[in-house]
């Protein structure tokens, strides 16, 4: 069975359609990777499935129950689904450690002392134990995404949502941020991303998702999509990308 | 940070010479801004003391014996504006924050507390605050309530409490609304709720950032509790118009507002520092 299933979405902004009806299922495990160019859709489809946007039709289920069931508990569905965003989105007036420790204190209501060990193990994981006591501004961008990404799987989520988690740090520091979602792949974490870093994708994607206009026009695993696309404009899409040297 | 490896530095003769020649203008602008300072201090006590009606404006405003009789009871009286602004200062942020708190509330279920909110600082910061103080100390106490307060002091406070509440609430808000979007998006996408996302993320930056502006206002509320003195208590205005009145000497009022500046100033270098530090603290947030 599906871990999500996204049916038939619609999300217009003033009177412009961002999605025109997505339909996509993610197995427990998977990785799913949106590509396509800016203004595609991709970011808005995450916000979607995070409830960060309600949408204007269709349906998203979450462990087959409707999430977008307007009588769903909202909070309790976003407990389940991390989100990491391009700009990181620290609290900047909280330490390392009360970033990552404030939803399980004080949303699951895990003891602080509880909460503190397991940010350490996830810090220690991702080699940051000396930041823990730091503030946002004194870290570089790449650490900061990471402290990201923790304090996203620290409320242990069943699903990860990682929106352009790259796109906003030095060339020098992608890898760094790139090789923990590695390792969370490793672990089994189902993740889908929207991204810009082609080779990456290509890489580890059990799915590529080719967005255009707030249309899936394509998808399956990366060998297809990379190699032999079926459609006209992934393959149009894909020339862009490997003339700007980004392939 | 380890040293990257590369030769020592030493400084050149170029750089020496760029530093004398930096040393010597910085000399020039200080003795430049000297005696600019002084010539100005010179003209302008030469403008007031040479000006027809001196001599008598120096027996009713500078008169020594005057002040050393009123000096007292001034600080006496102004010992009880420090006492009304202490008070009203924690109301009127308890006040702001709710104010603004609620004017941030979206379901429709809080219409009414959010028009509440938006009627109170529409009316409140229209008034001017010596006619609000004139409605709340006559008026409240003609209504005849039970257990309404008619000591003039309280109604004093409150009258303030109910004028700075509404210019603070909007201070507030504004810092509430300067918080990026971004911040309640990932506050949100953590679970937090909409009360928890304001307590533990928005409003703890809004209140860093609304610290100068608040300060501001402050300085303001401590000159304004002279309005008080329109009620009767004995506070600094009231107590220097009353030697005032019995002497026809005016030294006590500039007694009065010695003591206001010597308040207010501090309070102001501290505003000033804490803006500063501030700033500091961006800059240092873009070096990563």
């Amino acid at each position: 069975m599906s871990l999500l299933t996204i049916e038939g979405v619609w999300k217009h902004y003033h009177h412009h359609s961002v999605l025109r009806g997505i339909d996509l299922e993610v197995a427990p495990h998977e990785v799913v990777c949106l590509i396509g160019a800016s203004g595609s859709g991709k970011s808005t489809l995450l916000r979607c499935v995070n409830l960060l946007e309600t949408i204007d039709d269709g349906a998203i289920y979450l462990d087959g129950a409707e999430i977008t069931d307007v009588r769903a508990d909202a909070d309790q569905v976003r407990g389940r689904i991390g989100m990491v965003f391009q700009s990181y989105n620290l609290f900047p007036h909280m330490t390392v450690l009360d970033n990552i420790t404030l939803a399980p204190r004080k949303v699951q209501k895990v003891s602080r002392v509880q909460a503190e060990k397991q940010a350490g193990e996830l810090l220690a994981r991702f080699g940051l134990s000396d930041k823990a006591r730091a503030y946002p501004d004194r870290l570089s961008g790449g650490q900061q995404q990471r402290v990201a990404i923790i304090r996203a799987l620290a409320t242990q989520p069943r699903l990860l949502l990682l929106d352009e988690v790259t796109s906003a740090l030095d060339p020098t520091l992608v890898t760094e941020v790139l090789g923990v979602i590695r390792e969370l792949k490793d672990s089994g974490m189902t993740m889908i991303l929207a991204t810009h870093e082609m080779s990456f994708a290509r890489d580890i994607a059990d799915t590529v998702c080719f967005l255009e206009g707030g249309v899936l026009l394509e998808h399956g695993p990366p060998e297809q999509i990379f190699t032999a696309p079926e459609h006209p404009r992934t393959r149009e899409f894909l020339q862009r990308v490997l003339d700007a040297g980004r392939l | 940070m380890e040293e990257p490896a590369g030769p020592a530095w030493v400084k050149s003769d170029r750089q020496l010479r760029r530093e004398a020649e930096l040393r010597g203008r910085a000399r020039r602008s200080i003795s430049i801004a000297t005696a600019s300072t002084v010539l100005v201090a010179v003209l302008l006590v030469i403008l007031v003391t040479s000006s027809p009606g001196w001599p008598r404006v120096r027996e009713t405003f500078f008169d020594f014996g005057q002040l050393a009789e009123s000096f007292p009871d001034v600080l006496r009286g102004f010992l009880l504006n420090v006492k009304i602004f202490v008070i009203a200062e924690p109301i009127i942020l308890v006040l702001g924050l709710v104010v603004a708190l609620v004017r941030g509330l979206r379901s429709p279920v809080f219409f009414p507390l959010r028009a509440l909110a938006v009627f109170y600082t529409d009316v409140f910061r229209g008034i001017p605050t010596i006619l609000l103080i004139y409605l709340v100390g006559f008026g409240i106490p003609a209504l005849q309530l039970q257990g309404a307060p008619n000591d003039p002091v309280t109604l004093g406070i409150i009258a303030l409490v109910l004028s700075y509440g509404a210019y603070v609430a909007e201070v507030f808000r504004s810092g509430i609304e300067s918080v990026h979007p971004s911040q309640r998006s990932a506050a949100r996408s953590l679970a937090l709720s909409h009360g928890q996302t304001m307590r533990y993320v928005v409003v703890p930056q809004a209140v860093r950032r609304v610290v100068p502006p608040l300060l501001n206002d402050f300085a303001s509320l401590q000159k304004d509790s002279a309005l008080v003195a329109l009620l009767g208590p004995l506070e600094a205005l009231r107590q220097s118009s009353i030697h005032a009145a019995s002497s026809f000497n005016y030294t006590p009022y500039l007694c009065a507002a010695a003591l206001f500046i010597a308040l207010t100033v501090p309070m102001a270098r501290f505003t000033d520092h804490l803006a500063a530090r501030a700033a500091r603290r961006q800059m240092g947030a873009g070096h990563v």
